[in-house]
């Protein structure tokens, strides 16, 4: 794990981005976010549908405007609102993998010109260059030079997966956001496309910011994973502490929920009942965001925001930051 | 499939096969399906997109559009409780056959006794009538009320799914309602007539994790409660450990392993079953394997391979793999069949003269010619 070491690569500072609704109701869809990606890591992003956690990432690369606060990309304060010619600068540097691998292709596009865009548009690679490195790029992602030629519906979820992967790194760009890269796949497919990217990443020192709602997958490709509730940062350390030693009520609520594909621990499992749904992120009160379906509510957690702070974890020795009054 | 002696089922399918036509030719989307569901038991149907798991349980409801769908062979029959074991003359006492049935009398059937339940509510709810009014519609046409006494069932049965404030619910509209809420009223609906078989089609695919809890311990309690067979139609296998008691896995039209749930997850005899337990993650601390992806992709069921579906995917595919697709081979040890249902794989490396295969169950002892 390069977790712990490592340069900060991307970080974010405050982050909020509301949308409004109208004049007196706004969503917070991140609210407050403050994380640091270091380089050469894969941070699991996790939440429940509604929880900002897509926002979150396109925020981060650009693709919304941030409504306050700031991202940090090696140092550098990244524009609030960008212009073409900030996309122009940095999508060699950052770029995104999307969930559904059939609404994000063109489909009057080959494969081909769907990879090949990226780096027409952003470098001055000569037609024959671009040529040779499309169809290494295929290769590189298990499908084959041949397949240039063919439009997205000749292709298979899992192929279109690869062709939207080839896209995103065919100008090898240092950090990748990926949107739910394998909700859309089937379980055998899932896998082929996981160990894509973690190969990906260790051939090409990649930085990822994995965003899914599958928590085992999560906590299997992840260095680090971090829980978001309604806009908000709830936990946040190294995976397997954060799966197997969940500290937030959340946390424990969401590790609690997710099915384990093994009968006896199935059968085991305490049969605690889950209560609630997630709110409105609408026009969100001070309080504890999760605190109308917090089993261990207190009165304080009605009235006052916990801030996610570092928690001494006495099992290991990594740091956790949890937002999170029963630590405070 | 000889699956069915001594147990008490509350339906069975033998041999069902199911054909589309399309303008690319035909598509042999269910091939030689033969299952039994017992009693008061949930049995999971697992597999990938297409393999034909919904189609199946289509095909028993009378929900395939024909043309161009064809059911052209195969029998699915309903058997009302106390009607004997399943062994008991040729089509039971009791047994109602359901393919075949013409329109008016399926809408005995669907509803009444069997209830169905679908991957997405939000589509399967109609959006400008109010909750309440549905299962109205459902407890005048089903169980013959009268609007002021189908109101009051209505409120009793979204209490029965945990809505609180069952009474408003029913007056708010679908838009009102988050997804795990439509999918309980989706419940409620089916719970209306009281149905001997609950078919659930990837009831919490499109819902939350911490949601889909809700659901499936809502569906665990209502079994108890009611005594239902539920058909459970999914892809997770996390939800197939948590609710299933029988387990059969399709791939590419067929089953190709049924069993026990202990049986699949454990003993599995079928490299198919085996490739997916090793493409899901396990959520063991202490050990973090190595996700093994299935290569490739399934088959072309425009022209379904003569042998094993699998053939092409298979990392210990033989020669005769190609050729032909083998009868289940039973796998069953002699103490488990008797409290479960039967475990058997169409495999050829069930065969006894077949290589050992590491990670494989194979029986040894219940070896058989074919």
């Amino acid at each position: 794990m390069t977790a712990t070491l490592g340069d900060v690569l991307l970080e974010t500072r405050h982050l909020k981005r509301y949308f409004r609704l109208d004049k007196h109701r706004q969503v917070h869809a991140v609210d407050d976010v403050c994380l640091s990606i270091q380089a050469n890591e894969i941070l699991g992003l996790v939440g429940e549908s509604g929880s900002g956690k897509s926002t979150f990432g396109k925020t981060v690369l650009g693709l919304h405007d941030k409504t306050a606060g700031e991202v940090l990309y090696r140092g550098e304060v990244l524009p609030a609102r960008y212009r073409s010619a900030d996309f122009q600068r940095f999508a060699r540097s950052m770029q995104m993998i999307f969930q559904d691998p059939y609404s994000s292709l063109n489909p009057r596009m080959t494969a081909g010109e769907i990879i090949a865009e990226g780096l027409r548009l952003h470098s001055d690679a000569k037609p024959r260059a671009v040529r040779e490195e499309v169809a290494r790029w295929l290769r590189q992602v298990g499908l084959s030079p041949d397949h240039a030629s063919r439009y997205p519906h000749e292709f298979s979820g899992g192929q279109r997966q690869r062709i939207g992967i080839a896209r995103a790194m065919i100008v090898e760009p240092e950090f990748v956001v990926c949107d739910e890269p394998i909700s859309a796949l089937d379980v055998s497919v899932q896998a082929q496309v996981i160990n894509l990217l973690s190969e990906l990443k260790r051939e090409y020192g990649l930085t990822l910011l994995f965003i899914a709602h599958d928590l085992s997958m999560v906590r299997y490709v992840s260095d680090r994973m971090a829980v978001m509730y309604l806009g908000a940062l709830a936990e946040i350390g190294p995976a397997d502490d954060v799966f197997f030693r969940p500290m937030h009520p959340y946390t424990q609520m969401l590790v609690a929920s997710n099915p384990e594909p093994d009968p006896i621990t199935e059968r085991q499992r305490s049969a605690e009942p889950i209560h609630g749904e997630i709110t409105s992120p609408v026009n969100i009160g001070p309080g504890c965001r999760f605190a109308g379906r917090c089993p261990k509510v207190m009165d304080h957690c009605r009235h006052t925001t916990p801030e996610l702070l570092p928690v001494r974890d006495l099992t290991s020795d990594a740091t956790r930051q949890v937002a999170c009054h029963l630590y405070g | 499939m000889p699956v069915k002696e001594q147990h008490d089922y509350a339906l069975t399918v033998d041999n069902l096969e199911v054909e589309f036509d399309t303008y690319g030719g035909t598509v042999h989307a269910v091939r030689d399906v033969s299952f039994g569901l017992r009693r008061g038991k949930t049995l999971a149907i697992v597999g990938e997109s297409g393999c034909g798991k919904s189609v199946t349980v289509q095909a028993l409801m009378g929900l395939i559009p024909m043309p161009p769908g064809r059911i052209t062979g195969g029998s699915a029959r309903l058997r009302s409780a106390g009607s004997g074991p399943a062994g008991s003359g040729p089509a039971g006492s009791g047994a109602t056959e359901l393919i075949g049935l013409r329109e008016r009398e399926l809408n005995r059937i669907r509803g009444n006794r069997i209830g169905m339940i679908f991957q997405d509510p939000m589509t399967s709810l109609n959006p400008t009538m109010r909750i309440g009014d549905q299962i109205v519609e459902t407890l005048r046409v089903h169980r013959g009320m009268s609007i002021r006494e189908g109101f009051k069932e209505a409120e009793r049965l979204l209490d029965r799914v945990r809505i609180s404030e069952a009474r408003e619910r029913a007056r708010q509209y679908p838009f009102e309602f988050s997804g795990g809420m439509l999918q309980r009223v989706m419940i409620a609906v089916a719970l209306a007539c009281s149905p001997e078989v609950l078919i659930a089609d990837e009831p919490t695919t499109a819902l939350d994790v911490t949601i889909q809890a809700q659901i499936l311990d809502l569906m665990q309690a209502l079994q108890r409660e009611e005594g239902m067979s539920i058909i459970l139609i999914t892809h997770d296998l996390g939800v197939v450990a948590r609710m299933a008691d029988d387990v059969a896995v399709m791939y590419a039209g067929q089953i190709v392993e049924s069993g026990s749930v202990e049986a699949i997850f454990h003993r599995g005899g079928h490299p198919y079953t085996l490739g997916l337990r090793r493409a899901t993650p396990s959520n063991d601390p202490e050990n973090r394997q190595q996700l093994e992806p299935i290569e490739g992709s399934p088959p072309d069921l425009f022209h379904p391979p003569v042998g094993c579906g699998y053939f092409a995917r298979c990392p210990h595919a033989m020669q005769i793999c190609e050729g032909s697709m083998p009868d289940p081979f039973d796998l069953h040890q002699p103490s488990a069949a008797a409290e479960g249902i039967r475990h058997s794989a169409r495999c050829w490396l069930q065969h006894a003269q077949a290589p050992r295969t590491a990670g494989l169950n194979q029986n040894d002892a219940g070896r058989e010619e074919p």
